[in-house]
C-alpha cells in the first residue's frame, strides 16, 4: 500500500532519517517505534509532503508521491494527526470534524458564495457524517463546545475525529496517546482496533509500549534515523538489536 | 422537547435568517420614521463601509491574513467608476463591473507575490501599495482631480428612474450590504470557508487536510478587493464626490479597526464594527478630533482583552458559559 524506499532526510548535516525502508500492508496496523529524536515524526513528515526528503523514496498505492505537496498527499486519502495537536482553535468540536471534509465541500468560490441547493445538501450530508465521527468517538456532547477549552483527552479525540472522518485509505497517527491517562489510553487502543476491523490501514506511531503490542501487526523500530528492526510485535519483542538500543535504554518493556 | 426548547432550537437553527430577516424589516422602515438627510448620508456610509469591513473580515479574520492596504483597493473602485462613467461616458453599471474586474486583476498581481509574506512583511507590502495609490491619486491630477478631488458622479440609475436622494440611496446601498452579509454567511458555512479557517488556525494542518493554501489565500484575497472595489463603486455613485483624503493609510487602518472591534471572522460583527466605529464620531466632539489616537487606542485595547475581537470575544465568552452552565445542570 504504502512503501519506504531509501528514505533520508538531513537537518544541517545531522541525518535524522538515514536510508529508511518500510512497507505498510493494506487492512494492517503497522507501528513505528523508536525513543525519542529517532525519527518517527520526521518519517510521517515525509511521508505527507510536510517535509520533503533528501534522497529516496515513498510510493503510495503504485504512485511515486515522493516531494508532491502536503495538500495533493491529503487529496490522494492520506490523513494524519500531529504529535502536537493542531486543532483550529476558533473553531467548534463539529466544525473542527468538518474541516476534515474540507476538500469534498467543493472547491469553488462561487458555489460557496451562492449556496445552490446542490451545495447545501452536500453541506447537510458532510454534516452528518461529522456527526457521526464525533458519535465513534464519544464526543457528540461537546459538538459545539470551542475546541480551547477542551481537556486535553477530549481534544486528542477531536484530532483522531477529524482523521477519520474523510475516510482516508491510509491514517498517520503520531503518538495518539501521548499524554493521556490509563482509561483514555485503553478507550483508544479500542478505536484502533475497532478501524482495522473496518478494514482501515494504519501506521502508528507510539511511545506506548504496551499499546503498540497489543493493536499492530507488523512493527518497524527506528534509532538515530535507522530502521534497526522490523517483524511482529513478538519478534521485535525478542529481537536483541531493539532490547539494547531501545528497550534496554529505555526499559519500557514490560 | 418542551414548547421552550422548541422554540430556542428553531431560533438556533434559523439565527442567520431571522438575523437577516429582523434586519431587512428595520432597515426598510427606518427611513420612514427618520427621514433626516444627514442621517441617511451616515448611515449609507455605514453600509457601503459594512461591504469593505466584511470582504477585510474574510481575509483577516477568517482566512488569518492581514492587510493595511484596503482602501487603495476601495480607492481603485471608487475612482474608476469616477473616471470611467465622467471621462469616458461609460454607463455606471457596466463601469462598475469593469471596475471590479480591473481591481481583480491588480489584486491578483499584487497578492500573487505578496502572499507568500507572512504577518509584518504582508501588512507592510499592503501598506506600501496603499501609499502608492494614495500618492497617484493625489499627484495624477488630469486624471483624477488631485488633492482637491473628483466631483460630479452621476447618480445610478434604472433607466429615467435615478438614485438621487438619499432615500432612494438608502434602499440600494443596504441591499447591496445584505446581500454582501448573505454571501459571506454562505462562504463560511462551506467547504471553501472551512478551508480558510483551517489556514488561519495552522497552515500546516490545512495543507495536510487537503488545502492548498497558497491559492487559497489568493482567492479570498481577490474576494475581499473585489468587495472594496464594488463599495468604493458605490461610494462614488452615492456621494458624486471623492477625494484621496477617504483613501489614505489611516482609513485602511480604520478599516482594520472596524473588524476588530467587530470581531474576528464573524460576518455580524463586520456591521456592528462598521457602524460603531462610524457612528461614535459624529456624536462624541472629542472623538472626532483625536480619531486616529482613539482608533488605535480602541484596536490596542480590544487585541490586549479580547484578541478575538470585540463581538467575536463576548459571544464565545457567551458560548464557553453556556456550554458549562449546559453541562452542570445536565
Ligand atoms: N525542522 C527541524 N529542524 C532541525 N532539526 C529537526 C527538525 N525536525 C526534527 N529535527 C531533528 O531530527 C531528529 C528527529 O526528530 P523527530 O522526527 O521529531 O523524532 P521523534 O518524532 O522520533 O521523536 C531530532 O534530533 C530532531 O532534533
Ligand atoms: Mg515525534
Amino acid at each position: 500500500m504504502l512503501d519506504v524506499i531509501s528514505v533520508c532526510r538531513n537537518f544541517g548535516g545531522l541525518p535524522a532519517l538515514s536510508d529508511v525502508s518500510f512497507s505498510l500492508q493494506r487492512g494492517r496496523v503497522t507501528a513505528l517505534i523508536g525513543p525519542n529524536g529517532a525519527g518517527k515524526t520526521t518519517m510521517i513528515n515525509c511521508i505527507t509532503g510536510v517535509d520533503i526528503p533528501d534522497a529516496g523514496r515513498v510510493d503510495f498505492a503504485g504512485e511515486d508521491i515522493t516531494g508532491l505537496p502536503a495538500y495533493r498527499v491529503a487529496r490522494l486519502g492520506i490523513s494524519r494527526t500531529f504529535q502536537n495537536l493542531k486543532l483550529f482553535p476558533r473553531l467548534s468540536v463539529i466544525d473542527n470534524v468538518l474541516c476534515g471534509l474540507t476538500v469534498q465541500g467543493g472547491q469553488s468560490m462561487l458555489g460557496a458564495l451562492l449556496r445552490p441547493p446542490r451545495v447545501r445538501n452536500r453541506e447537510r450530508r458532510l454534516r452528518l457524517r461529522a456527526m457521526a465521527a464525533l458519535d465513534r468517538f464519544g464526543l457528540t456532547e461537546l459538538a459545539d463546545w470551542p475546541v480551547d477549552v477542551l481537556a486535553y483527552g477530549d481534544r486528542k479525540r477531536v484530532e483522531l475525529a477529524r482523521a477519520v472522518v474523510s475516510e482516508p485509505r491510509l491514517i498517520l497517527l503520531d503518538e495518539p496517546v501521548a499524554g493521556l491517562n490509563h482509561e483514555e489510553t485503553a478507550t483508544v487502543a479500542k478505536e484502533i482496533r475497532a478501524l482495522r476491523a473496518q478494514g482501515y490501514t494504519l501506521l502508528l506511531v507510539e511511545h506506548d509500549m504496551d499499546l503498540v503490542m497489543r493493536v499492530s501487526d507488523h512493527v518497524v523500530v527506528l534509532d538515530g534515523g535507522r530502521c534497526i528492526a522490523g517483524g511482529t510485535p513478538d519478534e521485535v519483542r525478542r529481537n536483541p538489536l531493539v532490547l539494547e538500543a531501545y528497550l534496554g535504554r529505555t526499559g519500557a518493556l514490560a | 422537547m418542551n414548547i421552550r426548547d422548541r422554540i430556542l432550537y428553531f431560533l438556533d437553527l434559523h439565527r442567520n435568517g431571522l438575523t437577516v430577516l429582523a434586519l431587512s424589516l428595520l432597515l426598510a422602515v427606518y427611513p420612514l420614521a427618520y427621514g433626516n438627510p444627514y442621517i441617511l448620508g451616515l448611515t449609507n456610509l455605514i453600509g457601503i463601509y459594512t461591504i469593505v469591513v466584511l470582504g477585510l473580515n474574510l481575509f483577516i479574520g477568517y482566512a488569518g491574513q492581514i492587510s493595511l492596504g484596503h482602501a487603495a483597493f476601495f480607492a481603485l473602485g471608487a475612482y474608476g467608476s469616477a473616471v470611467l462613467t465622467v471621462k469616458w461616458g461609460v454607463w455606471p453599471w457596466p463601469a462598475i463591473a469593469l471596475v471590479a474586474l480591473a481591481t481583480a486583476m491588480v489584486a491578483l498581481l499584487v497578492g500573487i507575490p505578496a502572499l507568500r509574506l507572512h504577518g509584518h512583511y504582508l501588512a507592510m507590502a499592503t501598506l506600501g501599495f496603499n501609499i502608492v495609490i494614495y500618492t497617484v491619486l493625489v499627484q495624477w491630477d488630469e486624471l483624477t482631480g488631485g488633492p482637491s478631488g473628483f466631483a460630479g458622479i452621476p447618480a445610478l440609475s434604472f433607466g429615467a428612474w435615478q438614485f438621487d436622494s438619499d432615500l432612494k440611496l438608502h434602499y440600494l446601498v443596504w441591499t447591496a450590504a445584505l446581500i454582501c452579509l448573505m454571501l459571506g454567511l454562505n462562504l463560511v458555512r462551506s467547504g471553501v470557508g472551512r478551508g480558510l479557517a483551517a489556514l488561519a488556525g495552522d497552515e500546516v494542518a490545512a495543507r495536510s487536510l487537503g488545502v492548498d493554501t497558497r491559492r487559497a489565500k489568493v482567492k479570498v484575497f481577490v474576494l475581499s478587493v473585489v468587495l472594496a472595489s464594488l463599495a468604493g463603486s458605490l461610494y462614488a455613485h452615492t456621494f458624486g464626490f471623492v477625494s484621496p483624503d477617504t483613501f489614505g493609510i489611516f482609513a485602511s487602518v480604520d478599516f482594520v479597526t472596524m473588524v476588530v472591534v467587530g470581531g474576528l471572522g464573524s460576518v455580524w460583527g463586520s456591521l456592528f464594527g462598521a457602524a460603531l466605529l462610524t457612528w461614535l464620531p459624529e456624536f462624541i466632539d472629542v472623538f472626532e478630533s483625536y480619531k486616529d489616537i482613539i482608533h488605535g487606542l480602541i484596536l490596542v485595547l480590544v487585541l490586549l482583552f479580547l484578541p478575538k475581537g470585540l463581538v467575536t470575544g463576548l459571544i464565545d465568552l457567551s458560548r464557553v458559559r453556556l456550554a458549562r452552565w449546559r453541562q452542570r445542570r445536565a
